[in-house]
């Protein structure tokens, strides 16, 4: 099966804060697959997904996505073109159940009026329930089916990870943005979502670009990593060129593991 | 467009606006340093406030039925009413703190704000009572002392009551007094210090409960001050009078910056001065269209447009950082 | 099955009862007492429905005839629960905190009288007002569209603001919406100031019913209607991007909800129904001046809303009934038992309450009565008496 081609670039990023460059000059760059991003702590790789989305705008540097510049749009408008993000700390909608964050999560997708939901009209009649069907679907993808009507702030932490997928998957995205998808989980629950994430990758034709720290998964599934320390760019390539270079060592663990056997750390 | 008369009243007016921008400098204090170091507007304050006017004006009332208002040197009732004032209020300030907001810190920012708002209603419908049943009324007029109402000429066009010089020593006073405390006391340092990271000063081995309860005390005896001087200032004070001029000075404060000491005095002034010559100019400007009755309008376009346009306020806020 | 004849009888009883003891507040209290019990009695729905049915619409005005204020209490149970329905929207589903909300009962209120009533001629000269009373009905709609215009007018501008700057500027607004009612007869006279409108048309009401009955089941009407908003509000995708933003805004537009389009949408809800109840409301009381539209108002509405339980809709309704009662009943009730016991010189303790200072007055201390209520529901039941039960959806099968 051909994976739909995503053309979304980031080039010449650059973000400062007051005195602080958090990042300078970043290149990025993803047609179709699993992209990850590493980096040690503070390298600015939130930052970026914060500006690819809208959150805040970069000082400098373009964003395109399918062509279109993205920059100075607002989060919802970036949404609707189809890229959507998952939080590093986990911000799902507490206090209600988790079908109604993936419920939410369609609000993009929706095209309903006011005039439909306060008079019930034939469309809305058919749409509501069709939203719900896909809830549920998603919601059975990720293996929360039976936490439906659960309300989200009681679900293990673990179901809370994917049931933020669920909900980023809800608004039907082309790329798909995670920060840190499997801190806290064990090994097993990592490994298991990686291979979701796979087959999401297989079945929908979507892109992801991963934000992580857990090594054995960013070298198993991604097909390309790239590496930013201190807001810059220091390496990019497979995973298995990017375990072996210098570079990323140094930034890791200093200069000192350079002369030890390379292995990607943590 | 008499434009004489905008020029005769100027002095007068000017004069009028610093009065009541002291004022408002001395209650936008209580919410501000409240703001600063809970993020917390504490909305019971204007009843605080005004709290401190019914504490001086029940003094004033007692030593009169004792015959002994006259007596007594009116420097020292003065004194003795501001230092009961702020007493009261400071009081009533930690207390209100300890009952009301103290158990919902954790809370979600609205839950402890309705709890505030609850508060205030509380106290005005709280000292309603008390005074209905202690005086029968609950509409106070402040005695007056003679020696205060004297008034002399500075100007062709400007005189000034001994009242007036009274409540703008009296603010003065409390001013300066609460810039040493913050500035150069301990106390004042642990406070600043909680304002800007709550979880850095306790590692500092500062307690944190004790200070947040120490800032209450502080606004609140600056709210008190405030009232004192609002009742001898304009006379007349009802359970409610601290309602508005609490909105406004909380207004002030937010003109000067949130949190921001300095910001609050700045702001309290600048408020001032604006609602003083919006009151007497608007009317003479439109025609008499527009009166003084629109005066509390005018502070609330101005917090609305500061909001708006420059929500730091004109010399920035001081709030926590966020993590 | 015990609950069920439970049920039916002490509503039976108890209307009977207040038919028998017409004056006896408690009695009265003891009625809608059983109309809570109905509520929260596990009896199957159709029962409920039906009691609820013939306690509103036979029992009540049966009621009325015997004591006309219980009906007038009824009906401006009525009102209120629009009003707490309508800032349910606001600061329940949305959790955006208005503090200001009278001022949309203001302008509905003001737009029925102004038109209604001959002081347009005022305004636009001529003999032309008022409209003939038919209008009312129209104006219903039409105190509809201008509150909820100044809705969005109120909401554009300070939607960016959080959660505690935008209660203190929604107090600003409801403020100046005051001051304007007070001072607005100048130098065009639209509002006549502190002296208000009067008198206002009231409407011809079908069925020839008497005029406190009409207006009690138009009342009554409009309430139901705003019910069934408030329900499909909140099942759809509206109400769920209003609770998205209430959660965690920052994550609502992430996960594609448009903020300001949303919140202006609530402010815009949740005024709605306060213009329409306020053109009831002026054509009810025949004149309106700026005091019945005061800050006391918006908290109170508030103190409803937190009440019976943010974001529920039973809780708004119950809570709306439980504050006007408080108020115009049991303060009422204990300020004429005060005096009588005051005339009949009764003492307590060896102290005579004829004693009592003249100025306390128990019916006068509504404030008191909101602040308490805000103030222990934060501390100790901050979810309401009746919170929001999460319902639990019906999942398909599946493929």
């Amino acid at each position: 099966m051909t994976t739909a081609a995503v053309f979304f670039e980031a080039r010449n990023v650059t973000k400062r804060f007051g005195g602080l460059t958090a990042l300078s000059s970043v290149d990025f760059a993803l047609e179709s697959g699993i992209a990850s991003i590493i980096g040690p702590n503070g390298a600015g790789k939130t930052t970026l997904f914060n500006i690819f989305t809208g959150l805040y705008p970069c000082d400098e540097g373009a964003v395109t996505f399918k062509g279109r510049s993205l920059v100075g749009l607002r989060p919802d408008q970036i949404t609707a073109l189809g890229v959507c993000r998952t939080f590093q700390n986990i911000r799902l909608f507490a206090n209600m159940t988790a079908i109604e964050n993936v419920l939410v999560g369609m609000h993009a997708r929706v095209t309903l009026g006011l005039w439909n939901v306060l008079a019930h009209t034939s469309r809305f009649r058919h749409t509501e329930p069709r939203l719900q069907a896909r809830a549920e679907a998603l919601l059975e993808r990720v293996g929360l089916r039976a936490h439906a009507n659960d309300v989200a702030r009681n679900l293990a932490y673990g179901s809370q990870r994917r049931l933020e997928l669920a909900r980023a998957l809800a608004s039907e995205p082309s790329l798909l943005l995670l920060d840190e998808p499997t801190a806290g989980m064990t090994q097993g629950e990592a490994v298991a979502l990686m291979r979701l994430l796979r087959d999401l990758v297989t079945d929908l034709g979507i892109a992801i670009v991963l934000i992580e720290h857990n090594m054995r998964v960013v070298m198993e599934v991604s097909d390309r990593v790239t590496v930013l320390d201190h807001g810059e760019k220091i390496a990019e390539g497979t995973p298995r060129e990017v375990q072996t270079s210098t570079k990323v060592i140094e930034a890791y663990l200093g200069t000192r593991a350079r002369e030890r056997q390379p292995r990607a750390a943590r | 467009m008499d434009y004489q008369l905008l020029v005769d009243i100027f002095p007068q007016v000017l004069l009028d606006g610093i009065i009541l921008g002291f004022m408002y400098a001395l209650i936008a204090l209580g919410y501000t340093m409240v703001y600063g170091v809970l993020e917390f507007i504490n909305f019971a304050h204007s009843e605080i406030f005004i709290v401190g006017a019914f504490v001086g004006v029940e003094i004033l009332l007692s030593l009169k039925g004792a015959g002994l208002l006259e007596a007594l040197p009116w420097p020292l009732v003065l004194v003795l009413i501001l230092a009961a004032g702020m007493a009261g209020s400071a009081a009533l300030a930690v207390s209100v703190e300890r009952i009301a907001y103290r158990p919902l810190r954790q809370a979600p920012r609205l839950i402890p704000l309705i709890s505030a708002i609850g508060v205030s209603f509380f106290l005005q419908d709280l000292i309603r009572l008390v005074e209905s049943v202690w005086r029968n009324a609950f509409n106070l007029v402040y005695p007056t002392l003679d020696v205060l109402n004297e008034r002399f000429e500075l100007t062709s066009t400007l005189d000034v009551s001994v009242k007036s010089l009274v409540v703008i020593v009296a603010a003065l006073a409390m001013l300066w007094a609460l810039h040493a405390i913050v500035n150069r006391t301990k106390v004042g340092t642990a406070i600043r210090a909680v304002a800007e990271d709550q979880a850095a000063a306790s590692l500092m081995g500062i307690n944190v409960n004790r200070i947040i309860s120490l800032t209450f005390l502080i606004g609140g005896a600056m709210g008190g001050a405030a009232g004192v001087l609002f009742g001898v200032q304009y006379g007349l004070i009802n359970p409610y009078s601290g309602f508005i001029p609490g909105l406004k000075a909380f207004t002030a404060a937010v003109l000067g910056g949130i949190g921001n000491i300095p910001g609050a005095m700045i702001g309290g002034i600048v408020l001032g001065l604006l609602e003083a010559f919006a009151a007497s100019y608007l009317s003479l400007l439109t025609g008499g269209a527009f009166g003084a009755e629109y005066k509390d309008i005018f502070a609330f376009s101005v917090l609305i447009l500061i909001l708006i346009f420059r929500p730091k306020g004109l010399l920035g806020e001081v709030v926590r950082e966020r993590a | 099955m015990i609950y069920s004849v439970l049920a039916a009888a002490v509503v039976a009883l108890s209307a009977w009862a207040v038919a028998t003891f017409p004056r006896s507040v408690l009695v009265f209290l003891l009625f809608q007492g059983s109309l809570l019990f109905t509520y929260v009695a596990p009896i199957p729905a159709w029962l409920r429905a039906v009691l609820f049915a013939v306690a509103l619409l036979v029992l009540m005005p049966v009621i009325g005839y015997y004591n006309g204020y219980y009906l007038e209490v009824a009906t401006q149970v009525g009102i209120f629960v629009a009003l707490a329905l309508g800032l349910n929207i606001v600061v329940g589903l949305a959790g955006l905190l208005d503090l200001g909300y009278v001022a949309f009962f203001a302008v509905g209120a003001y737009t029925w009288a102004i038109f209604g009533s001959p002081h347009a001629n005022q305004i636009f000269g001529g003999g032309a007002f008022p409209l003939a009373p038919g209008w009312f009905y129209l104006f219903l709609l039409v105190g509809l569209f201008v509150a909820a215009g100044t809705g969005l007018l109120l909401g554009l501008p300070v939607l960016r603001l959080h959660g505690d700057y935008l209660a203190i500027v929604t107090l600003g607004f409801g403020e100046v919406i005051r001051v304007l009612a007070n001072n607005l007869d100048k130098p065009i006279n639209i509002t006549n100031g502190p002296k208000g409108i009067t008198p206002i048309s009231r409407p011809p009401m079908p069925f020839g019913l008497p005029t406190s009955e009409a207006f009690y089941f138009l009342v009554l009407v409009i309430v139901a209607v705003v019910i069934v908003v408030n329900r499909r509000l909140e099942d759809s995708h509206i109400g769920r991007a209003w609770e998205a933003i209430r959660e965690d805004q920052l994550a609502a537009q992430a996960m594609g909800v448009p903020l300001v389009r949303t919140k202006l949408l609530a402010f815009a809800c949740g005024a709605s129904f306060a213009g329409v109840m306020g053109v009831v409301f002026s054509a009810k009381q025949v004149f309106i001046n700026p005091e019945s539209f005061t800050f006391l108002e918006s908290i109170g509405v508030l103190a409803m809303v937190i009440l019976g339980g943010m974001g529920s809709i039973p809780g708004a309704v119950i809570g709306a009934t439980v504050v006007t009662v408080l108020n115009l009943q049991v303060l009422k009730g204990l300020s004429l038992w005060l005096n009588e016991l005051k005339n009949a010189g009764v003492t307590v303790l060896g102290y005579s309450l004829t004693n009592l200072p003249t100025q306390l007055e128990p019916a006068k201390y509504e404030r008191m009565i909101f602040g308490v209520i805000l103030i222990l529901m934060m501390i100790f039941r901050p979810q309401g008496i009746f919170p929001v039960r999460r319902r639990a959806r019906e999942l398909g099968r599946q493929e």
